[in-house]
């Protein structure tokens, strides 16, 4: 692994939590690659979700404020009811444009901006979800040369999400959660000894 | 460099020329919106268009005036409902009626109000409240046709639960449906809560101030501007705003990082309504 990542999207709808539990737990505290995600949640859901998993978790994770500078070391969660964009100059935008797909946030909004902001060195991460929201966005991420990982649809809660990506594009990884959590971390350390 | 960051690029520097285009030829200034909203509209739009790239959409919006027109509502996002984020309006009435009631005569201006929901959320709060007689409120938008539609006041039906639910979260006293009379598959708001607003285009980029005001309701707006428009955004509003008085965002918008942020305190720091210093 010669390239140098700089940053991770994931996505994921029904059963969404329990996965992101799977693949953020095990993350250690300097893991320094900036993680934006995307979990279809109720529009007037609080953010429970975000402080629970910033309370299992050993890593900083926190909802996403509308200009907010992407920081190593930080994950990033989409608060309900708005999309949320990757600017190039790397902060972060959020909109109340209309759904996407069926949803706000929508996988597809965060991907597609974040494969132009980050070309090459972006890892898109697609879990399990009800509809193929995120499929789009797998694909521009794999045309800008970034690496594609599915959860593996035979471990998914449900498995329409990641069989829609695996149909729309060529994915690089297919992985039941924690092998996707020990490959995130493999890259990030095999980065750090490099520099 | 490989190809796609070449493509990248150059797609950027088409979306440039085509903004400037049509700034140069319409007057409407997108410049400094959001990039990244942006460019996902103008790449909406290419698909649907038919036309090869960005280039040949800027050729065409500066031909064709209603291909110009319809570039510009894609980038007005009009969504809206009314008494969205309920709890926002629970505060107003708890909290900040009782400061607007202090003030002879009320002043409110609503900017970028889109087709309306929140301008006659406002009237209906403030009617309950027996502040309406006394109060003018200015309406803006800078997109013709949602002006329009605000002043027609006449809304889908489908929506009205949504509105109804919304309305007894935030505090209502009366019956919701004394407010509107249902027609077919539309709700048309009573005339009784337009007689004191004041529909207008104003461009919150381009135009100056228009009057002084004791309260500015700007929701969901300033999220689309970078932050070097928010800071110009926001002098216009600190010129508009009495002593005193108080300016309502958007859940997720925040004074905390703008140059004028200091000349505010924060009321409610969940619903961002802020009351402007006296000594500033
Ligand atoms: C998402 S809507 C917000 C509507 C309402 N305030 C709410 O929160 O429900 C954003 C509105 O801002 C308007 N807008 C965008 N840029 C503007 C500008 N430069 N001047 C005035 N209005 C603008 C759009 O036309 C649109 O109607």
């Amino acid at each position: 692994m010669s390239k140098k990542y700089k940053a991770i999207v994931i996505g994921t709808s029904a059963g969404g939590l329990e996965a992101l539990v799977k693949i953020l737990m095990p993350l250690p505290k300097d893991f320094s690659l900036p993680i934006i995600i995307v979990q279809h949640i109720s529009p007037d859901s609080d953010n429970y979700m975000t402080q629970y998993l910033n309370s299992v978790c050993d890593i900083n994770i926190k909802e996403a404020d509308e200009k907010e500078k992407i920081k190593a070391g930080n994950v990033y969660i989409a608060p309900p009811n708005y999309h949320l964009l990757i600017e190039e100059n790397f902060t972060l935008s959020l909109s109340n444009q209309e759904k996407v797909n069926f949803s706000r946030p929508s996988i597809d909004v965060l991907f597609e901006t974040a494969a132009y902001a980050y070309g090459s060195t972006l890892i898109g991460v697609i879990l399990t979800g009800a509809n193929n929201d995120g499929s789009k966005g797998m694909k521009l991420i794999h045309n800008f040369n970034g690496l594609t990982i599915a959860q593996d649809p035979k471990t998914a809660y449900v498995d329409n999400m990641p069989l829609a990506a695996i149909k729309a594009t060529k994915i690089d990884y297919i992985l039941p959660l924690e092998k996707i959590a020990e490959l995130l971390i493999k890259i990030h350390s095999g980065q750090k000894k490099k520099k | 460099m490989s190809n796609i960051n070449i493509d990248n690029q150059n797609i950027n520097l088409e979306i440039s020329l085509l903004l400037e285009a049509i700034f140069n030829k319409y007057g409407y200034d997108f410049r400094n919106y959001s990039k990244a909203h942006i460019k996902r509209r103008i790449l909406h739009r290419l698909s649907l268009s038919g036309l090869d790239n960005i280039s040949a959409m800027t050729h065409k919006a500066i031909y064709d005036k209603n291909f110009a027109s319809q570039i510009l509502l894609d980038f007005s996002i009009n969504v809206t409902e009314m008494f969205r984020d309920p709890d926002f309006y629970f505060f107003i009435r708890k909290e900040v009626i009782p400061i607007l009631k202090t003030y002879p005569f009320v002043k409110i201006w609503h900017a970028g109000c889109a087709t309306g929901e929140e301008v006659y959320s406002m009237a209906i709060l403030l009617k309950e409240e027996n502040l309406y007689d006394r109060t003018q409120i200015y309406a803006t938008d800078f997109n013709a046709k949602v002006i329009k539609s605000a002043k027609d006041g006449i809304y889908s039906i489908k929506n009205i639960k949504d509105f109804t639910r919304n309305y007894q979260k935030a505090g209502g006293k009366e019956s919701f449906s004394d407010y509107y009379t249902a027609n077919y598959n539309s709700v048309i708001i009573d005339n009784s809560l337009k007689k004191n607003i004041v529909f207008s285009e104003h461009n919150l980029v381009t135009d100056s101030v228009f009057a002084e005001v004791n309260m500015i309701i700007c929701r969901n707006v300033l999220i689309y501007f970078n932050r070097d428009l928010q800071n110009k955004v926001m002098n216009l509003f600190n010129d508009s705003l009495v002593p005193g008085g108080i300016l309502g965002l958007g859940t997720k918008e925040s004074l905390q990082f703008l140059e004028k942020g200091k000349n505010y305190n924060c009321i409610d720091l969940k619903n961002k309504i802020y009351r402007k210093k006296y000594n500033v």
